[in-house]
């Protein structure tokens, strides 16, 4: 007596049937649980192995897979404070934060990442903001990657000749600026102003990428105000909490776009990866690493870019409801 | 983003009610004697942890030959679209228009191709079919025949999105009494109030009508996070920023410990 079966003229819609599913709520994205697990892994254990943060890969990688650019970016600074609380707690015990230089940082970063997190919003009402996710990105990983290449292939070089010793420190235009301060641990006097600006600049690339900020911040430290390499990862990972807690903050409070379910999946899957990636990443030559990592930053850079300049299948496209 | 949860709380009597005159206004009055009697299999669609898409059945019974013609509609939103240019070399948006009320889901089922159905201004007043939605853009902004490429692009992406089905389901009708159908919500469904619209046929006119309402929400930890995040959004971000310093706080302890 059952009636004929269901035949639809053609295939009614789009199935994706695979393992295990789960919902993210303000992503509004149906994706699997291992593929996210298996990202925050990936992540976790090329941050682990390289020494770096990963915000700057793991990004891209979520606009790869789907996920709304400025949902990633949001999410990602939740990721962020849960991976620098565990870096700055080593650090902190060793006695390796220099919690004045950190202040002062972080007094130019609130600034710069709550007007970050203002242009974000601006531009996403606007329909920019996927846009200039990508350039940043794209400026960012091409740099980047050129960088680290030439450094690791100039050490491989220099390893076989004999290293030369440099300055302490060299004096330069910074030196010259008003607002002297003494920093003890770092054994500096020089002027707020320059890790004022530091901060502000590091804050707002903070919010606009959804990325700490290390891999620039670290530099800087070192190169621009002249601080002993001892004390900068501390102090920078400790700079970095408090601007990206107030990243996160704002993202969630202005634009909604901080997907918890997300953040907590990638960072279990962070924690277990780095585990592993700090254990192979003490075994391999630094140079090698080097070169690897930008190897790898130059190609998600160049997939970025690439999908700006290919002729997109449509040109319209959906934007915000 | 506020707006747009106010539109998905707010009870959505007005406009159904609306949308219910406006059906026994389309449909002849004396086609009220004839019988038409539907339902569904749920009339809620739960968006839990595991959602990956899911069926609604619709059956029901007819009093005679004729065509069933079911129409689902998701809730109306605005919604923007946005075109692309290329500036030195980079494709950005470079234009972009706001549609009103547009459904944010639409799918049609029916018994045979809806032109065989009825005629076009028959299908356009009751919007059966993508291509006979109603989706204005102001007459003051664009010319008509951009209008129509705007238009497109609309329904075009949201058929990519899976939101606007791309070619109608059958309705299956049994002895000229019994019918059913099955719409397919892709994962990405949009939630709110649904409405879908059962029309039977004949001699090209709808002689009976009946709309039946389906709810597609979050449900659960979803759901709780989802109002979590957009009723109290600072304090969501609190929550969001302490729970991240807890983990990191977990995985330094678990490190310590190996």
């Amino acid at each position: 007596m059952a009636g004929p079966p269901l035949e639809p003229f053609a295939g009614s819609g789009r199935r994706f049937e695979s393992g295990m599913q789960v919902y993210l709520p303000i992503a509004e994205l149906s994706v699997d649980v291992f593929l996210l697990l298996g990202l925050g892994g990936l992540i976790g254990f090329l941050s682990g192995l390289f020494g770096v943060g990963g915000g700057f890969l793991m990004t891209p990688l979520l606009i790869f897979i789907g996920v709304p650019p400025a949902i990633a970016v949001a999410t990602q600074s939740t990721h962020v404070v849960a991976s620098s609380v565990s870096g700055v707690l080593a650090h902190w015990k060793r006695g390796n934060v220099d919690v004045k230089m950190g202040a002062i940082l972080l007094g130019g970063g609130f600034v710069g990442s709550t007007l970050g997190v203002g242009l974000f919003t601006l531009l996403r009402s606007i329909g920019q903001i996927d846009l200039v996710i990508s350039l940043s990105y794209v400026v960012l990983l091409g740099t980047l990657g050129v960088m680290l290449m030439l450094e690791g292939a100039r050490a491989m070089l220099r390893s076989r000749s004999k290293a030369k010793a440099g300055k302490l420190h060299s004096h330069h235009w910074a030196h010259g600026l008003p607002l002297k301060t003494r920093f003890r641990k770092s054994r500096l006097y020089i002027s707020a102003l320059v890790p004022l600006a530091i901060g502000f600049m590091v804050g707002l690339i903070s919010a606009i990428m959804g990325v700490g900020g290390g891999f620039i911040l670290v530099p800087l430290m070192i190169y621009v105000l002249g601080m002993p390499t001892t004390v900068v990862i501390g102090t920078s990972l400790f700079q970095i909490i408090f601007v990206s807690a107030n990243v996160s903050f704002l993202q969630a409070s202005q634009n909604q776009a901080v997907d918890l379910v997300l953040a907590l999946l990638l960072i279990v899957g962070g924690v277990i990866g780095a585990q592993f990636g700090g254990r192979l990443g003490a075994r391999l030559p630094g140079e090698m690493l080097r070169l690897l990592l930008g190897l790898l930053i130059l190609s998600v850079g160049a997939k970025l870019l690439i999908d700006l300049l290919v002729t997109p299948d449509d040109i319209y496209s959906l934007g915000l409801t | 983003m506020t707006s747009r949860l106010r539109r998905r709380l707010q009870t959505r009597w007005p406009t159904r009610l609306l949308l219910v005159l406006a059906v026994l206004v389309a449909v002849a009055p004396p086609a009220r004697s004839v019988g038409l009697v539907a339902d569904l299999s749920s009339y809620l669609v739960a968006i839990t942890t595991g959602f990956a898409g899911e069926d609604v059945l619709f059956f029901g019974a007819v009093d005679g030959p004729g065509d069933v013609v079911v129409v689902l509609r998701g809730p109306e939103v605005e919604q923007q679209v946005l075109r692309k240019s290329q500036v030195a070399g980079i494709w950005m948006n470079t234009a972009r228009m706001t549609f009103q009320q547009v459904p944010s889901f639409y799918a049609v089922a029916s018994t045979r191709p809806i032109e065989e159905i009825a005629e076009p201004p028959v299908l356009r007043s009751l919007e059966i079919g993508v291509e006979h939605l109603r989706l204005a853009l102001p007459t003051a902004l664009v010319s008509a025949n951009l209008a129509e490429e705007w238009r497109a692009a609309l329904i075009r992406n949201k058929q990519d999105q899976g939101l606007f089905a791309r070619e109608h389901t059958k309705v299956t009708l049994r002895d000229n009494t019994l019918f059913r159908t099955s719409f397919y919500l892709p994962p990405n469904v949009p939630v709110g109030y649904y409405q879908a619209q059962v029309y039977l046929f004949r001699d090209g006119q709808a002689v009976s009508a009946q709309t039946i309402p389906l709810s597609v929400s979050k449900v659960g930890l979803e759901a709780d996070v989802f109002l979590f995040a957009h009723q109290r959004p600072s304090l969501y971000g609190l929550v969001a920023v302490v729970i991240a310093l807890l983990a990191g706080w977990i995985a330094h302890a678990a490190f310590r410990r190996n």
